[in-house]
């Protein structure tokens, strides 16, 4: 099977990021890591390979500073590299017309994706590429199956209410969940085979149909503050303090 | 060009407080950009909630009904939504951030080739070239200014950020969506849900959530919080940790990646108040905060906090509550 898995960098969880006056975001001295959702789709690539053959790509999209992540994924097992180099910053539709240029060339058997990046938190990436593929997708993955003779991969879906369980014909696109599996670390001999594994470049140009930029960030801003409140002593003053404001 | 199209997937056969707070969410765009709401409702309640909606201030009301849809993919559902957003040529699409509608609503926004929002807390500015938002970015820590650019857009809204529009003592008109003959995948086909029993209020509705973290250490201290949530008629929640030990299922998560929740009183028992379990519900109107540990992050948000331990304080609350309702 071959199999691309879908990398994008974001800050290293639970960085307090900082704003400029105008409400940019201060990027200096950022440290970056593979989005954890991405690093799902990395272990179960690479499960899935052990499981059935084939290879495993990492792909991204975004600038040379973007080789750290994608040594990353590599050092935990993945076969080869190959990003679509671009310096601006592109939009989730943007992203997914660049990353369905990356796929085509490739023309693997699945595409997993992270189902949320942690910076963005759009979650919409995924969905544009399998449309822009016409291929099926399942999203929210918890359990994937994968029958390669059969092409069909049988995958349970995290939703509202419970698990649902659909069936996709391969190729497809499918967005892991928390719950798929536990990444594993990059070993020291898996850091140094990194460095020796192919990563391609596929510059923006060979990107055709870039739509214009339709989502732009204005500004961000700080959560308005939530203060804290009163420390009670007992559950009866606590009880005390509900009954007062009529909340139990 | 200026019209809003809000799609909903009903779950009963009335109308819930979020499916009609999208509906507010609607009609406050329609407002903004200078158009009308119609609403679209899809699946096998959408007839029988028709007329609930109805009432609500939508223009019209299209009820899109379809063999594909009696056990839908999230494929279908975008083929229904981008057909008849395509004919009715509308400014925005829109729905609730259910897990439904993020499995189909990016798929129509590569369809219509318009950008999209998601979660959407706020509208601010809107003209002829603009549809302007605000969001929730880097794990639920800062809030974002987009500005959604071109003839048209798709969005998700976070219902617990609106309110459900009044009803409006008129009833719009309920037409038939006009739908393509097919709506699945030829590659994709659903298998089965397995729904989790639900024996109390659903999280994203319930007025109160008694929601517990690692420190109820598994099936014995969630009896007790579930003790104090029947007593207040109250939803259960709980936190990434507890999930993934298999103490809870997976849809009672709370947090970023789980659901975002504002009820009017949230007990957090047992919880140190991760950041991304904090995004989850730190819009609730009063936070409670019970837990051994001084330090635990979640008092810094808490309205009310208790240092105690869980075991002691939780039935001890159960029974006061008990007392003063008599």
């Amino acid at each position: 099977m071959k199999i691309i898995a879908t990398i994008k960098r974001t800050p290293q969880r639970d960085t307090r990021m900082k704003l400029t006056p105008e409400g940019g975001l201060v990027t200096d001295q950022l440290q970056y890591e593979v989005n954890p959702f991405d690093e799902l789709a990395v272990e179960e690539g690479l499960r899935l390979r052990e499981k059935h053959g084939g290879e495993v790509i990492a792909v991204t999209v975004g600038p040379a500073g973007l080789s750290e992540q994608l040594q990353t994924a590599l050092a935990m097992g993945a076969d080869r590299a190959l990003r679509v180099d671009t310096d601006q910053p592109l939009d989730p539709l943007q992203t997914a017309t660049a990353l369905a240029a990356a796929v085509r060339k490739e023309s693997p058997d699945l595409v997993l994706m992270g189902k949320l990046a942690i910076d963005a938190e759009n979650g919409q990436v995924p969905l544009m590429l399998a449309e822009l593929l016409d291929w099926p997708h399942a999203s929210f993955a918890s359990k994937i199956e994968v029958d390669p003779a059969a092409k069909i991969a049988r995958v349970t879906c995290e939703v509202d209410g419970g698990l649902e369980t659909v069936e996709v014909g391969l190729p497809a696109v499918i967005t892991t969940d928390l719950r798929l599996n536990e990444p594993r670390y990059a070993s020291l001999p898996g850091i140094l085979k990194a460095k020796k594994k192919p990563s391609d470049v596929m510059p923006l140009a060979e990107v055709a149909d870039l739509p214009e930029q339709g989502l732009k960030v204005a500004a961000y801003h700080t959560l308005p503050p939530r203060q804290a409140g009163e420390i009670v002593e007992s559950v009866e003053e606590l009880a005390a303090r509900l009954i007062a404001k009529n909340l139990v | 060009m200026s019209d809003v199209l809000i799609v909903l997937i009903p779950g009963g056969e009335t109308p819930s407080r979020s499916e009609l707070a999208a509906l507010g969410f609607g009609l406050k765009a329609a407002g903004l950009v200078g158009g009308a709401c119609d609403a679209l409702l899809l699946g096998p309640n959408a007839s029988s909630a028709a007329a609930g909606v109805a009432e609500h201030g939508a223009r019209t009301v299209l009820v899109g009904d379809h063999a594909d849809l009696a056990k839908p993919t999230g494929e279908a559902h975008a083929a229904a939504i981008g057909a008849v957003a395509k004919s009715g040529g509308y400014r925005l699409v829109a729905g609730p951030a259910t897990t439904a509608m993020r499995d189909c609503l990016p798929r129509v926004a590569a369809r219509l080739k318009a950008p999209m929002a998601s979660d959407v807390l706020a509208l601010g500015e809107c003209d002829g070239s603009k549809i302007g938002i605000t969001k929730p970015s880097f794990s639920g820590n800062l809030l974002a200014d987009v500005d959604l650019v071109g003839p048209a857009a798709v969005a998700t809204c976070r219902a617990s950020s609106f309110d459900p529009p009044a009803a409006t003592g008129a009833a719009a008109p309920i037409k038939a969506a006009e739908l393509p003959a097919t709506l699945a995948h030829a590659r994709k086909k659903f298998v089965e849900m397995n729904r989790t029993p639900l024996e109390r209020p659903e999280l994203t509705e319930a007025d109160t959530v008694v929601s517990g973290g690692r420190g109820t250490r598994g099936a014995e201290g969630f009896k007790l919080l579930e003790e104090l949530a029947d007593v207040l008629g109250a939803a259960v929640g709980a936190s990434r940790a507890v999930v993934d030990a298999g103490w809870m299922p997976n849809d009672f998560q709370v947090g970023q990646t789980g659901k975002v929740i504002a009820p009017k009183l949230y007990i957090g028992c047992g919880l140190s108040g991760a950041i991304q379990h904090l995004a989850g519900m730190r819009n609730s109107k009063t936070i409670v905060a019970i837990n051994k540990d001084a330090n635990a992050p979640i008092f810094e948000v808490a309205d009310y906090g208790l240092v105690a331990d869980l075991f002691e304080a939780v039935p001890a609350l159960t029974a006061a509550v008990k007392k003063h309702r008599g």
